[in-house]
């Protein structure tokens, strides 16, 4: 052992953590810029593109603007500008949070198929009018999807606590709930109404069209909701990450955390995926550019995996109007399409190492 | 002063009794005790257990401490964690558990100094997927110290390090002992070291405790046939050290039996 009493090493190591800390900081706050420009840009681009100088002010002091302005900016493109960052970040976290507690890098609410029940609820609602909670009639589509999701989620947990389950049952387990609920959502196309039927094809490309203010408050009141619960066990969430056993030593309750963590996960994953429909791969891509970028430590990896989803659904959305002018594509589309080469890259790396 | 002793004590482990009926005398602050016995004999499930972490009949009586729950801490054998943080940042987890996000100047003084003093600051911004089996195991025991504990229980700490590094470790904890008034508890089957390094020895097997006392009375060439079912000495080296000379594997009863077709 080092007897002598090395003062520098110790101030070394302190100075080192601390430096380590605020770089991180500035990595969460350079996200919160690029945020703020991509939300502005979002607004600015469209059929008709403005300055974003004038929807800066737009947004600022909307007096100050002329009518066409303001109802483009406040009353047509704010809305789906929020909803891609609100949906971007509680996807984004949602992925985080599985990734964390089922130690499993492919985790996320579309690979594990809680996506997909989410639809297959939201279809229930759509095509048949059956709401799966009786008095919950007025908000049928989300309120379906989010029990299903519940469903998924419930599954995929159990499963996994179970003996000798490994990170592999777990994906095999997701892409059979992916299978399963895709046949039924086929199934229940197969015999909707043609308006039904286009409503849910629709619906399942996952297009931020769909955004209202009404939509933006409850998706934002579940992100409101989930963070402080997560918060409020950042050290223990982050202990999870070093072995059940371990944690436990720390003093983590963990089977207690694990399912709290999982039923928030099903909230966070659910509700925007039943209002905007499925956008898949942000879960799963925002968490591995956080981890990336600042590790796991949970106090600096939850805000950066929400703002890394944030930015990157913000950022398809300016991309899925940039594409062909005048054409608004449906943002599922775009997250798939980029997120299937990172999918891909990621198993491919995953071979190498053990994550 | 603290004290510990455990009163009929026993460990679920799913639904089956593995451990029972272990009770000892009172081990007080200042002993390191050898907790010995085979494989699967339930060492981790008595740990486990006394930690809090398993449920099972019988009591851990405890005194003299202040910490509740965290008077006794818990280092569980590797874990193979490929977590994305550095060693520091696994230290600080640690010590963290529990309290609030700030992180303040005495948890880091603290962290840098059971770093130190384990000689693990060259690795302190290394990932833990990037450690060798050993190093691990170091980071294991910062993170246990960090917690402060006044009985610390070690599963197998030095399994996986070299002689020097085995040698570094136990040292340590000797003195740690000492100066910190703690009481540790060692899974341990280097039974050498064991009789090097700590004062007391418990003997498990097979769920039941065996035998407990002063090490060097519970090491015995018996015990050694009987539990370990080894053939060996126990003799004072030239400078009157105790060592355990293993001759050979004890032949079972079966086996030692005249009749037996293949004897020679």
């Amino acid at each position: 052992m080092a007897t002598a009493t090395a003062d520098a090493v110790v101030q070394e190591g302190r100075g080192l953590y601390r430096a380590l800390a605020w770089r991180r900081i500035l990595i969460i706050a350079g996200f919160a810029v690029a945020l703020t420009l991509s939300f502005t840009v979002d607004i600015a681009w469209g059929p008709a593109r403005y300055a974003l100088l004038d929807v800066a002010t737009a947004i600022v002091s909307p007096a100050s603007v002329s009518d066409k302005i303001r109802v483009v900016v406040w009353d047509i493109r704010m809305p789906m500008a929020l909803m891609a960052i609100i949906t971007g970040a509680s996807l984004s976290l949602a992925g985080a949070q599985m990734q964390t507690i089922l130690a499993n890098p492919l985790a996320s609410p579309f690979t594990l198929g809680i996506s997909a029940a989410a639809s297959f609820g939201a279809a229930i609602a759509i095509v048949a009018g059956v709401s799966i909670i009786p008095f919950a009639t007025n908000f049928m589509v989300p309120v379906n999807a989010f029990v299903m999701a519940l469903v998924a989620t419930l599954i995929i947990h159990f499963i996994s606590q179970a003996r000798g389950v490994t990170v592999q049952t777990v994906v095999l387990l997701g892409i059979a709930l992916v299978f399963t609920f895709n046949a039924l959502l086929a199934f229940l196309q197969y015999v909707a109404s043609e308006q039904a039927l286009q409503s849910v094809v629709f619906w399942t490309m996952g297009s931020l069209t769909k955004a209202t203010w009404e939509k933006i408050w409850i998706t934002t009141a579940v992100l409101v909701f989930a963070l402080p619960l997560f918060a409020r066990h950042a050290w223990a969430l982050t202990a999870i990450r070093l072995g059940e056993d371990k944690a436990a030593s720390f003093g983590v309750n963990v089977r207690r955390i694990r399912l709290e963590t999982m039923l928030i996960v099903a909230l966070l994953a659910a509700v925007p995926v039943s209002f905007v429909g499925t956008i898949g791969f942000v879960g799963l891509v925002g968490p591995h550019v956080a981890r990336m970028l600042v590790g796991e430590d949970q106090r600096f990896f939850l805000p950066t995996s929400i703002m890394a989803g944030a930015l990157l659904l913000s950022a398809t959305s300016v991309v899925s109007k940039s594409i062909l002018p005048g054409v608004v594509f449906p943002i599922g589309i775009i997250t798939a399409l980029v997120g299937v080469p990172f999918f891909f890259s990621l198993i491919l790396s995953n071979v190498r190492r053990s994550w | 002063m603290v004290t510990i002793a455990l009163n009929d004590l026993g460990a679920y482990y799913g639904r089956r009794l593995t451990v029972s009926g272990i009770t000892t005398p009172t081990f007080t602050s200042g002993e390191i005790v050898a907790v010995i016995g085979p494989n699967a004999a339930g060492k981790s499930t008595l740990f486990k257990r006394m930690a809090g972490l398993l449920h099972g009949p019988g009591r851990v009586h405890v005194e003299g401490s202040d910490k509740g729950k965290r008077a006794i801490s818990y280092m569980p054998q590797d874990t193979s964690a490929n977590a994305v943080l550095t060693v520091y940042e696994s230290i600080l987890l640690a010590r963290k558990q529990g309290s609030s996000w700030k992180v303040s100047d005495g948890d880091l003084t603290l962290i840098d100094s059971v770093m130190n003093a384990i000689d693990i600051t060259d690795i302190a911004f290394r990932n833990l997927g990037e450690l060798s089996g050993g190093q691990r195991q170091l980071v294991g025991i910062a993170q246990t110290l960090v917690r402060e504990p006044d009985i610390l229980l070690m599963d197998e700490p030095t399994s996986a390090l070299d002689l020097h590094r085995q040698m570094e470790v136990l040292d340590f904890m000797r003195q740690v002992v000492r100066t910190r008034d703690m009481i540790v508890f060692i899974a341990i089957h280097d039974l050498n070291q064991a009789m090097r390094f700590t004062d007391k020895a418990m003997v498990i097997e097979r769920g039941a405790l065996r035998g407990v006392g002063p090490t060097d009375e519970v090491i015995t060439q018996q015990l050694l046939r009987d539990v370990y079912r080894i053939d060996a000495r126990i003799e004072a080296c030239s400078r009157g050290q105790l060592q355990i000379i293993v001759d050979s594997v004890a032949k079972s009863a079966d086996q030692a039996k005249p009749s037996a077709p293949k004897a020679a």
